[in-house]
């Protein structure tokens, strides 16, 4: 027996050592594991209270200048932060392939680095892991529409580089009342969920715009849909990526209509890792290379023919004829040739994942060139 | 058993299914009325199912998505190596039915007609070939291991020791990227697949560290009594989905940079460990039932304390939790459902990420009524076995 027994609490030690490093540690205080934001809602930028989710941010563990690209072309492919349950943003399509519009840019800075879209691992986050995942370095980077904010930027390790999407609170209406501005609403009822910045911005556009309107309120947003729905109301508000995505549970998605119109904001985009500056700019110049293919009308269909014939020397800098902008940034002269050819430009992956033709409609609205009204404004390639 | 002393009673009185209805339900005026309105209250009850299920429902949301639900995003040219390990587990089913489960032909037989049955769904030739050949495979084992003797058993029982590993090996592949055999990342693993494989590590391992578990806790040494009860009761005292957050949001910042654990593997050893404290207070109990007389008759023998441990009290014991280990192991099954929620995509997870499919749009009934009956069918499979082997085992009886 006492063999036996000597036998047993070495094994039964070292099996608790085990354990130890395995991750059991329940001694470990679990306040930072923010169990309340595993719902991945999209609408969830709006009505996350700052500074509740995130916990005290150790500092960056890696990065360096020149780290993250160097780790990255010698693994030969790059490791992006997705979201997979976000209709027309991020999911998995029935082939078993990513596709969405936060997917998409991920190809795009594969394409810039590898010049092959196709080298690139994703990685489905959930909204509570998102920022550790980016500081363990277990993601190159983070794209999973996350909202700009100061609290994020500084406390959390990362940098959040150019806005891909400019998200904001909208409007939703059945197609059949025929309305496509606020003004069309005046007299009528409005479902909004009480106590979020939702209801405060509806009160304060709606003021400005002189528009009155009887609030209904519900206490959740289940509810504030479900009353939607049973036609309580003439219009239902929230982000305009939520409404999206709670129109797909609708019995017919197509007969609700989100208005062209924004209340308030969501600046969706990619984050990186603190430290690494090169990094940074690859992945920033990346979305520049995007909007600036929309701006110049070069596509994936004539980016060849473009640069072949271009005399317009700022797209002979883009597309790597002069200079060597691609060089300065560590890659290869034809990285944005690359982007263009093999991803598209800004409104071509707008339109394959948000655009009229497909079920997650969403008008451009902000994100439209700066030259039509909108915010995409990519600085100078020179 | 029992079979051989079974009369049959005399031919009027053997049941048929219209006596057995005159006799039970219709065998007085108001059970005849009570029989009609329960009926009648039932039909009421689930016709709205049956006419959602065969004229509402869009089921082509789960025959686009067969795949992804059932391997997630699995290469597609690597999926023969699923086969591969499937037609193993079959052949060595096949096997064990030949040497241990004599006389019950008829499960081995409805086993299987499971395959056989599946190739009839709409599935491509291809799967329904490789469905047909599962069943061959699995008879093709039966009739090989029919008659032989303890070489064949042990070399049996040393193919399932060694079918863990060669599931591993297969489906994770050795060569990098090139070869025939390339390498696929755990984040391909997914879906009913990945489900599985959490449920298959956690049983296999938190057995062992579970039954160590219960023998430290009973054990005279303080150190390794007061370590076994201070990890059981700790760990049973959270929650799995804070060990699991823990696993996946909380240790890589422990971690040196550059350091990262494989996310799957994570999850796997958080499951292990949570399930082997349960398991250890169920092997307590059943520790404890076995008198000590056992224990002193063993040592009349001459037998020393591990002899003991293994040829007199473990067989007991763990005959007599049988029931409740297998309603553990149900539960761990489901449990892992847990996992979506720290982003992996088993088959609740890929679920999710199928109903963000634009084309199939607000499908969610179909979607979670097809992983429930799936969850259902494959519980029902671990509690039916577990009845054989309790019959079989004559536990219950002596």
């Amino acid at each position: 027996m006492r063999k036996l027994l000597t036998l047993l609490s070495v094994l039964v030690l070292s099996s608790l050592l085990l354990a130890a490093c395995g991750g059991a540690a329940p001694e470990v205080p679990d306040g930072t594991a923010a169990p309340a934001d595993t719902a991945a809602a999209p609408a969830e930028p709006a009505t996350e209270a700052p500074g509740t989710t995130e916990g005290p941010a150790p500092a960056a563990q890696d990065g360096g200048f020149g780290q993250t690209l160097e780790t990255v072309q010698a693994r030969g492919n790059l490791i992006c932060g997705v979201n997979s349950q976000v209709p027309g943003f991020g999911f998995i399509d029935s082939a078993g392939n990513f596709s969405g519009f936060d997917v998409d840019y991920c190809r795009a800075l594969a394409a810039a680095i590898f010049g092959d879209a196709t080298k690139v691992e994703f990685r489905p986050v959930t909204a509570a892991e998102r920022f550790t995942a980016l500081q363990s370095g277990e993601i190159d980077i983070l794209s999973r529409n996350t909202t700009w904010s100061l609290v994020r930027d500084t406390e959390l390790g990362g940098n959040f580089i150019h806005t891909t999407f400019y998200d904001g609170q909208g409007m939703m209406v059945p197609v059949a009342t025929g309305f496509t501005t606020l003004e069309d609403l005046d007299g009528g009822t409005i479902c909004v969920q009480t106590g979020t910045t939702t209801e405060l911005n509806l009160a304060d556009v709606m003021a400005a715009r002189g528009v009155s309107y009887t609030p209904a309120v519900y206490e959740d947003a289940d509810s504030t849909f479900g009353a939607y729905y049973e036609d309580r109301c003439d219009a239902v508000t929230t982000d305009k990526s939520g409404l999206v995505a709670r129109n797909t549970i609708a019995d017919d998605p197509s007969a609700h209509l989100i208005m062209d119109v924004t209340m308030s904001k969501e600046p969706l985009g990619p984050m990186v890792r603190h430290g690494d500056d090169q990094w940074f700019d690859i992945a920033q110049w990346t979305v520049f290379v995007l909007f600036a293919g929309e701006e110049y009308e070069i596509d994936s269909t004539n980016v060849q023919d473009v640069k072949a014939s271009t005399t317009n020397p700022e797209v002979a800098r883009l597309l790597g004829n002069e200079g060597d902008l691609g060089l300065k940034l560590g890659l290869d002269n034809e990285w944005a040739v690359n982007i263009l050819e093999q991803v598209g430009n800004y409104e071509e992956v707008y339109n394959r994942n948000l655009g009229p033709d497909t079920p997650t409609y969403i008008p451009r609205g902000l994100n439209s060139l700066y030259t039509e009204g909108g915010l995409l404004y990519a600085p100078p390639f020179r | 058993m029992s079979s051989l002393t079974e009369v049959l009673p005399p031919l009027s009185e053997r049941p048929t299914v219209l006596g057995w209805m005159r006799k039970n339900l219709f065998n007085s005026l108001g059970n005849s009325i009570l029989t009609i309105l329960a009926s009648l209250l039932v039909f009421w009850a689930v016709r709205g199912l049956i006419i959602w299920v065969f004229t509402v429902a869009e089921w082509r949301v789960i025959v686009a998505n067969l795949r992804l639900i059932l391997l997630g995003q699995y290469p597609i040219t690597q999926i023969w190596r699923v086969w591969v390990s499937l037609y193993l587990l079959s052949f060595l089913t096949g096997n064990s039915f030949a040497i241990w489960v004599r006389g019950a032909w008829r499960i081995g037989l409805f086993l299987a007609a499971i395959p056989v049955a599946l190739a009839f769904l709409p599935f491509g030739m291809q799967q329904r070939l490789w469905l047909v050949g599962l069943a061959g495979v699995g008879i093709l084992g039966w009739v090989l291991a029919r008659g032989g003797g303890p070489a064949l058993r042990r070399s049996v029982i040393i193919g399932w020791l060694l079918w863990l590993p060669i599931l591993f090996l297969l489906l994770r592949g050795y060569t990098s990227s090139e070869g025939w055999m390339p390498i696929v990342t755990t984040n391909l693993w997914g879906g009913l697949l990945l489900t599985l494989l959490l449920t298959i590590i956690g049983i296999v391992f938190s057995f062992p560290l579970g039954v160590l578990l219960a023998l430290g806790r009973r054990s005279e040494l303080p150190v390794v009594r007061w370590f076994s009860v201070g990890y059981i009761e700790l760990v049973r005292g959270v929650p799995l989905i804070t060990i699991l957050f823990m696993a996946q949001l909380i240790l890589p910042l422990f971690l040196p940079a550059g350091l990262t654990i494989d996310r799957v593997l994570r999850a796997m050893v958080a499951i292990t460990l949570f399930s082997a404290a349960y398991l250890a207070e169920n092997v307590r109990g059943g520790l404890q039932a076995i008198p000590k007389g056992q224990f002193e008759a063993a040592n009349a023998l001459g037998l020393n304390g591990l002899q003991t441990m293994f040829f007199i009290v473990m067989p007991q014991a763990l005959r007599l939790i049988i029931p409740i280990l297998v309603g553990q192991f149900i539960a761990l099954f489901k449990d892992t459902a847990l996992v979506s929620i720290v982003g992996l995509l088993d088959v609740v997870g890929i679920g999710r990420t199928v109903l963000a499919q634009p084309e199939f749009l607000g499908l969610q009934r179909e979607v979670y009524a097809f992983i429930s009956l799936l969850y259902w069918v494959l519980s029902y499979a671990m509690s039916y076995v577990s009845q054989r082997l309790e019959v079989s085992l004559g536990v219950g009886e002596r």
